[in-house]
């Protein structure tokens, strides 16, 4: 095990290498510099500006050389300092809109497991019944949906209409003023409509998931046996049926990990929401080299753990595939 | 002195008078609705600050903002002229080419620094020096010589007499104290600045909000509101919900919001909406390189055919004005008197005819030599205006027997692919318009160069005449007939169709008293707003 894991590990380091170099190739290809919000179409600024800037960022440079000196600079952890205006450090820009974001999108995948489990599971025992029929209805209506018009919509009702929760933000004007029990109601206020519409969306993909999943399973013979020795349906299902469709989502749950620091620019925008998503578009909009390459660099790392992740823990929970 | 001569000398002394302690109004007893101090407003921007250090930012929420923290030594009052800011007056020499600049005597900067003409030299110095990154150094590079003479006296020299010379002069002074010696590019000040205008900043959640307060020392007198809270809302729906249910109390309106949501009673009693031209114009212009636009008479006719109040009704919902020139109509440099261009398609078919654009072959397409008369117009991503525009122009111009591609491309491609390289036939684009007239860097024809302004490659001598003769002087009765001459070639010529002069739209919410609209907009007076006791919403 030990080996299989420093194997996959070592593996791990020519294969972001590689994802760093082609992600660099290609955003530089991208017509249009980070000098350009300054220097375009701007009477104001000096024709030589614009090499001037180019020489301080480095971009005068050939790509290969650019890229060289990124790749120096990420072996010291140093992302480096982001080509907007205000040049604060990119690994400062991403840290201080991780958190919202992180704990949106576990909110959220949280609450999808807790519904899209249960509906899943009677959806299956209840194959073509008026539940299972409705749910399906429900949580493709769920998946069809555009968020942000779902999102408007629950805005216009809770947040004007009955004033029942605010509209957008993370946090209230007098939010310093509260007691700590306070604060921490304020935010949730504040994240049930976000959390709400982000995981109604996502209720399909792993409904169906475990839907299927459970139907595989409740066909198989160890099941039959189950019911054959006499046990009561509960059990069969809750324990014996369960836990083995269970196994696949433990796959969709390690390749969702890098999914939790990324984040949809239109609902973030929408919410009024501080998180990376509204980060990397504003940054791919105004070519910002190393904040787009921060950030592209920590998503490919994470979707690398997660997989390890994952196979890691289908083989810890599964026996088969353990022993063979 | 009959009655009314004493209102005239209350109304003038009303802007001397600060506003008042809320302790000091009840001892006195007087009416709730003087001007006290308090309250918050709290206002919608769709994007955050990127560097609140002036010189270093080009981006308007950045010099929103920048806007209350710092002053310049001149700027514009609401009616467009020079007022004093942090000069307390300024003299011009006789030729035109020394400034004399007198500082107020008791201003300081937020942190108690007293502020003196070395900030202001040392501004001067970071703006030229190569090392500073900014966009702006190009009209400080024409300055020979600009020095110091004693702690309340700033004096520049030019060379040549440049009009826009006083205004550059409005360019935010940097605190000398704070900057001397270190890499501006690094300075903390752009997160948290320190300046000497009326509010001084608190706190900057990046993304979320940004939080001034006021400056109790502020040389005019202390602001009546306490406190600015920008809040980021990317998205103007949203935005506009927050407005509705309380969460923001100034934000700029959509045309479609100003005409169709907000015109109900029940808005009308919480917000006070305001409607006064933008200094923007969209316009068509076309690449004069391309040979079917190199006739004056194809250009004229495709002016005759574009319905302008069509365009302000169908995408401005009627809020905006039909554009003559490159000027706001209302400010001294714009002239009225120029050739119009009324909708008539008929003179339209005309002029195409007489310029040998005839229908040939019975595709409802005019052609010449062979040639149909078939082009496409680009135009960038993102502006719902200019893409609603172009496909009314391309439904009027077929109706002349003119075929009109529209093409929309995302900005840094736009600019890099079509408009710099002259890669296009004609572009729907739109100008700031300034408020000085000088129109060089976009109608010179020197400025025809890859990157620079003149774009559509226009070249005339005598305006290029005018607008040399029309930047070095001082003199506005000169300028304006200059600039009216100007305008008169450009509306004959027609290298742009000049399309529209968008409305800007801001509400606010009606507990703020003391607003005033003039032609600079609203915010001029920003400092004397206030809100009666009796309405205050926000009491910290």
């Amino acid at each position: 095990m030990t080996l299989y894991l420093a194997k996959r590990l070592l593996m791990m380091v020519p294969l972001l290498l590689g994802i760093t170099l082609v992600s660099f190739v290609v955003i530089h290809l991208a017509p249009g510099e980070p000098t350009d919000m300054q220097t375009e179409l701007n009477p104001e600024a000096g024709v030589e500006l614009k090499d001037r800037l180019r020489a301080q960022y480095g971009l005068d440079k050939p790509l290969a050389v650019q890229y060289g000196l990124w790749v120096r600079r990420l072996v010291k952890l140093d992302f480096g300092t982001s080509f907007s205006q205000d040049r604060r450090p990119v690994l400062d820009k991403i840290i201080e809109r991780l958190p919202i974001t992180v704990l949106i999108n576990v909110l959220s995948v949280g609450l999808i497991l807790i519904v899209a489990i249960p509906i899943g599971i009677f959806s299956a025992t209840r194959r073509n019944s008026l539940f299972d029929r409705w749910t399906t209805l429900l949580v493709f209506i769920g998946f069809a949906t555009p968020s942000f018009w779902l999102a408007l919509l629950l805005m216009d009702y809770f947040g004007v209409y009955l004033g029942w929760f605010p509209i957008s933000g993370i946090k209230s004007l007098g939010y310093d003023y509260l007691s700590p029990g306070g604060q921490v109601w304020d935010v949730i206020h504040h994240l049930f409509l976000p959390v709400m519409v982000s995981a109604f969306g996502g209720l399909a993909g792993f409904s169906r998931y475990m839907r299927s999943n459970m139907l595989e399973v409740i066909q198989q013979d160890y099941i039959l046996t189950a019911r054959a020795k006499g046990l009561c349906e509960w059990a069969v299902i809750g324990k014996h049926a369960l836990r083995n469709a269970l196994l696949p989502l433990i796959t969709i749950l390690g390749l969702s990990v890098p999914g939790l620091i990324g984040g949809s620019v239109i609902f973030e925008s929408i919410f009024a929401i501080p998180g990376m998503g509204k980060l990397f578009y504003d940054g791919v909009m105004m070519r910002d080299y190393p904040l787009i390459m921060g950030i592209l660099v920590i998503g490919a790392f994470l979707t690398l753990i997660g997989n390890l992740l994952a196979d890691v823990g289908y083989a810890l929970a599964d026996p088969r595939i353990r022993n063979s | 002195m009959n009655i009314k001569h004493i209102i005239l000398a209350l109304l003038l002394l009303v802007p001397l008078i600060a506003c008042q302690h809320q302790e000091e109004l009840h001892s006195q007893g007087s009416s709730a609705d003087e001007a006290v101090q308090g309250d918050t407003i709290i206002m919608g921007t769709i994007a955050d600050a990127s560097n609140l250090l002036p010189m270093l930012s080009t981006d308007s929420s950045s010099s929103q903002v920048a806007g209350q923290i710092y002053n310049g030594l001149v700027r514009y009052d609401k009616d467009l002229n020079f007022e004093g800011d942090l000069a307390q007056s300024w003299e011009i020499s006789e030729d035109g080419l020394e400034f004399t600049f007198h500082l107020h005597h008791d201003v300081t900067w937020h942190d108690g620094v007293p502020l003196t003409s070395a900030d202001v030299l040392f501004t001067y110095e970071l703006l030229i020096d190569p090392k500073t990154p900014t966009a702006y150094s190009e009209r400080y590079k024409q300055v020979v010589k600009a020095w110091a003479p004693d702690p309340y006296t700033f004096k520049v020299r030019y060379a040549k007499p440049l009009a826009s010379a006083l205004i550059s002069w409005g360019m935010a002074v940097h605190p000398k104290h704070l900057l001397d010696g270190v890499d501006i590019g690094s300075s903390p000040l752009a997160r948290a600045p320190i300046g000497s205008g009326p509010f001084r900043f608190v706190e900057w959640l990046p993304g979320e909000k940004i939080v001034l307060e006021r400056f109790e020392n502020y040389f005019e007198g202390a602001s009546c509101i306490k406190r600015i809270v920008y809040r980021i809302i990317p998205d103007l729906t949203t935005m506009f919900l927050e407005l509705q249910s309380g969460g923001l109390d100034h934000m700029g309106l959509t045309p479609l919001q100003y005409a169709r949501q907000t015109n109900t009673p029940a808005f009308k009693r919480r917000f006070n909406r305001f409607r006064y031209p933008a200094f923007a114009y969209t316009y068509l212009g076309y690449n004069l390189k391309r040979p079917m636009f190199q006739d004056k008479r194809v250009r004229q006719a495709l002016s005759y055919a574009i319905n302008k109040q069509e365009l302000v009704d169908g995408v401005l919902m009627g809020l905006g004005k039909a554009a003559t020139g490159p000027y706001k109509p209302g400010s001294w440099s714009h002239n009225y008197n120029v050739k119009r261009y009324d909708y008539n398609p008929h003179k339209a078919a005309e002029l195409l005819t007489e310029a040998g654009w005839v229908y040939a072959d019975g595709d409802g397409v005019r052609e010449k030599d062979g040639v149909p008369l078939v082009f496409t117009i680009v135009t960038n991503q993102g502006n719902d205006q200019r893409i609603k525009s172009g496909e009314i122009i391309q439904r009027r111009f077929q109706d002349v027997g003119v075929k009109v591609k529209l093409r929309v491309i995302e900005w840094a491609a736009f600019l890099k692919e079509f408009i710099h390289p002259r890669n296009f036939d004609a572009t729907l684009m739109g100008w700031t318009i300034p408020i000085d007239p000088d129109g060089y860097n976009v109608w010179h024809s020197s400025k025809t160069n890859t990157g620079e302004l003149n774009f559509i490659g226009y070249k005339n001598s005598r305006v290029d005449e005018l607008l040399e003769l029309g930047r070095r002087t001082n003199d506005q009765r000169q300028r304006k007939k200059l600039y009216a001459e100007f305008q008169e070639i450009l509306a004959e010529e027609q290298p742009y169709t000049f399309l529209f002069v968008p409305d800007s739209l801001p509400v606010v919410a009606k507990r703020f008293r003391g607003i005033e609209e003039a032609p600079s907009g609203i915010m001029h007076n920003f400092i004397r707003w206030y809100v009666p006791a009796s309405e205050q919403k926000y009491q910290r």
